[in-house]
């Protein structure tokens, strides 16, 4: 202990006395750790905030999409979910609370929307049932949701984001007046509560129908591709509910045993998953960066230890000359080694978070940082590591050397 | 007893295919509290017996005992513990540690000898007091004149309170001024009983001493006495 402590105070001294030096050597170090808690921190704070919204999906929603294989999508041959696979969940399927279609407009041509002379593209526009609203616990902060008269009489009535009233400039709320949808007029009956933004796009930009309405509008002659949410009632039966609209929906598609689904059901908990697997993949790339940046700055840190050694031979001779043993020099140059890569590893994790604070900053919508305890611990004790593995050389040549050659040296 | 005892050391280097005999079978006893001289021309052997003395080197053959303790077979942590505390060396280059200020350089022998921080502290002040360089202590090596870093490293030396005192050419780098301080402060430690060897190619030096031992060729070719000039 007193030899390690003493160790420490002559590494603090030798460091401080080659400021400049110190510093750039352990600049490797300090990019590679800088540069992954940065990538960390960034990534962490997305997936923390996208975590947050799924979970406003609610973790007993399930999605249901039409799937076709690449093959297939080459062929031109496309799956695709009805209305008679809603109604045949709808039937068929038990402890099943909410269920709503949701109708995308696949030309886009229903974007164009206007009001008075001011006219915009809106993200999105589509129809849904009366249920969407329990569905995806999105509720109107003004006026009022779908009756399901508006939905039997194919009422010309919508629901919108905060961004449409902005960005077509409707006075006041917004409710009660009309905003032209493709080639017909609609109603504002109720504007959205805002989500925000994800990723600096925001979540407020879109226009809700009822979904007979949406027909309507893209003409009726077509049979469209549709998706399918719903609420389980029971989380704990919600493997039984999936299977068994697997087993519907294939019944209803004419699926032989050996052919794949046609489409695919997805829990927000799967969604999530998915998304943290992104995640994760990220990290690990990220880990694997910095794994080399920290070998490069390792290699920086032997070389100058080296030099050092080199450097320094006469005062090694010196010290040994006054009783210093070979432990003695050995762990004052590790010593110093570790402390310069564990300086170099706090300054990048500053420098790191830094970094990502102000990514987080200058995006518009993009979530705060976030540098998990982990990643600092993990930082700080790759960077003790690289000290002793690449310290452990140089420093053993320094213990080695003859004192009378040191002394002598010029 | 003697403090030192050379028997029959030998000492031999290898130059390529030749071997060098720099020690070629050397017998010396030394005294407490003895002034010696070591001279001889360059090639007598005089750096390998300092170095052997010193315990920085060990000899090829013979034995060497210091204090009552063979030192030949020792390995290279018991000599680093013998340079320690049996042993204050003083170079002709000084060597001061640069980046450290003449307490620290004076504190660093008693470091290897697990003191605690104030100990040391309080042991080389008392050792810079008594070189006369109480007001130079916080002072780095560059900051000081040649005969001021000469007492640091004189200090440096005393402060463990080692059996000999071993002088390698301790005025080589001073004017003849601060050389006769010098030879002044080491007649004085020599006085409060320091055993004091220098190792010397200056006959003026050498004078001082009370004993002068020659050598050439690795032998010692000459010993006397005398007494002080």
């Amino acid at each position: 202990m007193y030899l390690f402590l003493e160790s420490l105070r002559s590494a603090f001294i030798a460091i401080r006395a080659h400021g400049l030096r110190s510093m750039l050597t352990a600049l490797g170090i300090i990019i590679g750790v800088a540069s992954v808690v940065a990538v960390v921190s960034i990534v962490q704070g997305l997936s923390h905030t996208v975590n947050a919204q799924f979970q406003g999906l609610g973790s007993n929603s399930v999605t249901i999409r039409s799937f076709t294989p690449f093959q297939q999508q080459m062929r031109g041959r496309f799956a695709r979910l009805t209305e008679d696979d809603l109604r045949a969940i709808r039937h068929r399927v038990d402890g099943i609370s909410q269920i709503t279609p949701i109708l995308f407009d696949p030309s886009g041509r229903n974007s164009q929307v206007g009001y008075r002379a001011q006219s915009a593209f809106v993200g999105q526009v589509f129809g849904v049932g009366a249920s969407w609203m329990e569905v995806n616990q999105l509720f109107p902060q003004q006026g009022r949701f779908f009756s399901p008269s508006d939905e039997e009489r194919r009422r010309l009535v919508c629901l919108v984001g905060v961004d449409v009233v902005e960005n077509l400039e409707i006075p006041g709320s917004g409710v009660g007046e009309f905003i032209r949808i493709g080639d017909e007029w609609c109603r504002i009956i109720g504007v959205m509560e805002s989500r925000g933004e994800l990723l600096g796009f925001s979540q407020d930009d879109f226009i809700l129908l009822p979904y007979s309405t949406m027909q309507r509008l893209l003409g009726t002659t077509r049979r469209f591709d549709i998706q399918i949410q719903l609420v389980v009632d029971d989380l704990n039966r919600m493997d039984e509910v999936i299977d068994r609209i697997r087993r519907v929906l294939r019944q209803q598609h004419n699926l032989k045993a050996g052919e794949g689904d046609d489409f695919r059901v997805q829990t927000s908990e799967q969604l999530t998953e998915s998304f943290n697997a992104i995640v994760n993949t990220v990290t690990a790339v990220a880990g694997g960066i910095v794994g080399i940046s920290l070998l490069v700055g390792g290699i920086g840190i032997m070389n100058i230890m080296l030099v050092s050694v080199t450097e320094r031979t006469r005062e090694i001779g010196i010290l040994k000359a006054l009783g210093a043993r070979r432990a003695d020099i050995l762990l004052q140059f590790l010593i110093e080694a570790v402390l310069l890569c564990l300086l170099g590893g706090l300054i990048g994790i500053a420098l790191g978070y830094g970094i990502g604070a102000l990514v987080a900053v200058m995006l518009p919508g993009f979530p705060p940082a976030h540098v998990p305890l982990w990643a600092i611990l993990l930082s700080v004790g790759f960077s003790a590591a690289v000290g002793i593995v690449f310290g452990i050389l140089p420093a053993a040549k320094a213990s080695q050397l003859d004192p009378i050659e040191s002394l002598r040296y010029e | 007893m003697s403090v030192i005892e050379l028997r029959d050391v030998r000492r031999e280097y290898r130059m390529g295919d030749q071997t060098v005999h720099a020690l070629a079978g050397v017998d010396l006893d030394i005294e407490r509290n003895e002034y010696v001289a070591i001279i001889g021309p360059s090639g007598s052997g005089k750096s390998s017996m300092m170095n052997i003395i010193g315990c920085l080197d060990r000899p090829t053959a013979g034995t060497y005992t210091l204090n009552g303790r063979a030192v030949a077979e020792m390995n290279d942590t018991e000599l680093a513990t013998v340079r320690n505390q049996d042993i204050g060396f003083i170079f002709q280059s000084f060597n001061l540690l640069p980046r450290a200020n003449a307490l620290q350089n004076v504190m660093q022998p008693l470091v290897y000898r697990r003191m605690s921080i104030a100990e040391r502290r309080r042991q080389a002040t008392d050792a810079l007091k008594h070189v006369g360089l109480a007001d130079r202590m916080d002072h780095l090596p560059n900051q000081l004149s040649g005969g001021q870093r000469q007492r640091v490293a004189v200090a440096r030396a005393l402060v463990g309170r080692p059996a000999i005192l071993l002088a390698d050419e301790p005025t080589g780098n001073l004017d003849s001024a601060t050389t006769a301080e010098m030879m002044a402060l080491f007649d004085e430690l020599h006085s409060q009983g320091q055993t004091i060897i220098i190792v010397t190619h200056e006959p003026d030096i050498a004078a001082h001493c009370l004993r002068v031992v020659r050598l050439a060729d690795g032998k010692v070719a000459s010993d006397q006495r005398q007494e002080r000039a």
